[in-house]
């Protein structure tokens, strides 16, 4: 459903009532870093949606500028890069702020969760100054501060809170650890959260743990989640829409449920039967030829084509527009034979 | 001594190492030179500057005068607990305004990179080109003797000692990821610098000033040797082995050599002390991230 009304929402011009309720609108982001002849292009044409309180994937192969376009949502953008497109959280446009304006919204309407927490936050200060600190640079009062830290630290299932704020980071696990991140990036009640790998460095019992902590907590709190993975399966079992990255373009759109049963891109196709799986028959794995590119070089027209088992002449001319195809939106320009 | 440096401690709680002897007896030794100087008034014998013509140059272990009194009969015992204010605090301030001001620029350099890294490392590399006696002792000769002007050229030629380690570490520590996530969290540079990166330099800080101040407390000692920093009849431990030196030459060594004693075992357990703080702040680099 969600899908068919971003669908209903293209083209039509009068979608704009409901750009503003979004928690993150990325639309035809392009970013590049040098200039002139030697500009290495980055980001195509990215368009992201996400909004409040939903849950977005945004899945990729290494390098295909998934982490770039999330912290992009926050205007950090590689030293020396230009960008063009437009990226708005909350009703800031993101690429026109000025530092004070971003300051505010990294502050007030945006978190981010890092993929491996021991190296976000700081080893010498304590869990309890971490979490109050973004509260406290809001002006909330010390006491109340702590007490808000505490209330949080309950909430995601960290025991003895009271205890844990006077504690180092070393002496927490690292799924223990994500929770406080968890914590703290939830503590300013941000409408938009980013959620970087945040399960890649973690134990796979962890990481369950860690991700349905991740989903009750946004449910609770009504935030839009970009959840910024490599795992498929994962994106598919915790998104309600779900982005098919690969080489700084967004090639597939698409509901989760409809993305497993019908992939309208050979790329996610391709990504689908290169996954193992425990369930039915022992299938081959079928890897990807090639290997994954990046933007810059990656060839003419379509990004893929060049490991695409169904490319054509015709996918060499232009970069394929976005079109739809059943409940999702594909750029490639025969998604019936990837999905008859 | 504990330190409660969080940092230190933060890393140290997993494995706490057993302390070596020598580092234990180094930190008893200044532990009891600070005392002696502290408590000078209360535990000194006799006054350090009460002269006595009759009882000079008395050996060590005389009625009295437990070791010894110099050419113009005053105690060296009480002039040593009292020579090691001047000669403990002196070094002191070298290495507290070098520490600010190394620390300063380090920061700043590595913090700011690009052209005002490079102008101010190779301005503190002008400066620790060179001597800082021959700094020190320029800064008397314009300034007239005291304290005060070695101190403050002495601080300026030790900067680059603290400045040079504070910059590497810091652009080392600028690296990781948790000064971005505190940059996403809406933190500007100055703050996360100043509240997320510096404590994590502060380990360095400390093993770096620890040994400036062996150095300072050597050249300084120097400076009062030659008459260009504490003046007569100010008790320290320089200006007292240069009043000893014609005692020295009529065969009566001990006034000379005993401050001379203290000197070099003071200095070697600030050194003990340094490298021990250095060394388990390098292996904790090497076992942890």
């Amino acid at each position: 459903m969600l899908a068919k009304k971003t669908l209903a929402r293209k083209g039509t011009p009068d979608g704009r009532a409901e750009d503003r309720r979004d928690a993150l609108g990325i639309s035809g982001l392009s970013l590049a870093v040098g200039t002139g002849e030697r500009a290495i292009p980055l980001l195509a044409d990215v368009t992201v949606r996400v909004g409040r309180g939903e849950t977005v994937g945004l899945v990729g192969e290494s390098g295909s500028g998934k982490s770039l376009t999330a912290r992009a949502a926050l205007g950090m953008l590689p030293r020396g890069a230009r960008a063009t497109g437009g990226v708005t959280v909350a009703d800031v446009d993101v690429l026109a702020a000025g530092r004070r304006q971003l300051r505010d919204l990294r502050r007030t309407r945006a978190s981010m969760i890092f993929q491996d927490p021991r190296a976000s936050i700081n080893p010498v200060r304590r869990i309890g100054d971490y979490l109050t600190e973004g509260l406290r640079a809001r002006g909330v009062p010390a006491r109340a501060a702590a007490e808000r830290a505490r209330d949080l630290l309950d909430q995601v299932g960290i025991r003895d809170p009271k205890g844990a704020m006077r504690r180092f980071p070393h002496e927490f696990s690292g799924g223990m650890l994500q929770r406080v991140v968890i914590a703290g990036a939830l503590s300013t009640e941000p409408e938009l959260l980013l959620a970087d790998e945040p399960t890649t460095a973690l134990d796979v019992t962890t990481q369950a743990e860690v991700v349905g902590l991740l989903k009750d907590m946004q449910r609770v709190h009504g935030t839009g989640m970009l959840f910024v993975t490599h795992d498929l399966d994962l994106a598919a079992a915790i998104c309600d829409r779900v982005y098919v990255m690969y080489a700084g373009r967004i090639v597939e759109e698409a509901a989760s449920a409809s993305l497993f049963a019908a992939p309208a891109h050979p790329y996610t196709r391709a990504l689908l039967e290169a996954s193992p799986s425990v369930h039915g028959e022992k299938a081959e794995i079928k890897a990807i030829t090639g290997r994954p590119r990046a933007l810059a070089e990656s060839p003419s027209g379509c990004s893929f084509r060049d490991r695409c088992p169904l490319a054509g002449d015709e996918c060499a001319g232009t970069v394929p527009a976005h079109r739809p195809h059943g409940t999702s939106l594909v750029a490639c320009v025969r998604p019936e034979q990837v999905t008859p | 001594m504990t330190l409660t440096i969080p940092a230190l401690r933060a890393r140290s709680a997993k494995r706490r190492r057993r302390r070596p002897l020598i580092v234990s007896l180094a930190v008893a030794f200044l532990i009891l030179v600070a005392a002696m100087g502290l408590l000078a008034p209360v535990l000194a014998p006799h006054s350090p500057d009460a002269t006595s013509l009759l009882n000079s140059l008395l050996p060590p272990g005389a009625e009295g005068h437990w070791l010894g009194t110099d050419s113009t009969g005053r105690d060296v015992l009480s002039r040593i607990m009292y020579g090691a204010r001047l000669s403990l605090l002196a070094p002191l301030g070298v290495v507290l305004l070098s520490g600010l001001l190394g620390t300063a620029i380090g920061l700043l350099a590595a913090r700011a990179g690009g052209w005002a890294d490079a102008v101010l490392s190779r301005g503190m590399d002008i400066v620790f080109a060179f001597p800082s006696m021959l700094l020190a002792m320029l800064v008397v000769a314009v300034f007239g003797p005291g304290l005060t002007a070695p101190i403050c050229a002495l601080a300026v030629s030790y900067t680059p000692f603290v400045g040079r380690v504070v910059r590497s570490v810091a652009i080392q520590e600028g690296t990781r990821p948790y000064m971005e996530s505190y940059r996403v969290m809406g933190f500007g540079e100055l703050w996360v610098t100043l509240r997320h990166l510096l404590p994590n330099v502060v380990p360095v800080l400390v093993a770096q000033s620890t040994l400036a101040f062996g150095y300072a407390l050597v050249d300084l000692a120097a400076l009062s040797y030659l008459g260009l920093g504490v003046r007569p009849p100010d008790a320290d431990w320089g200006s007292m082995i240069s009043q000893a030196r014609s005692a020295i030459l009529q065969g009566e060594p001990w006034s000379g050599l005993l401050p001379g004693l203290v000197v070099l075992l003071t200095v070697v357990s600030v050194n003990v002390l340094g490298e021990h703080i250095g060394g388990s702040i390098g292996r904790k680099q090497s076992e942890g991230a």
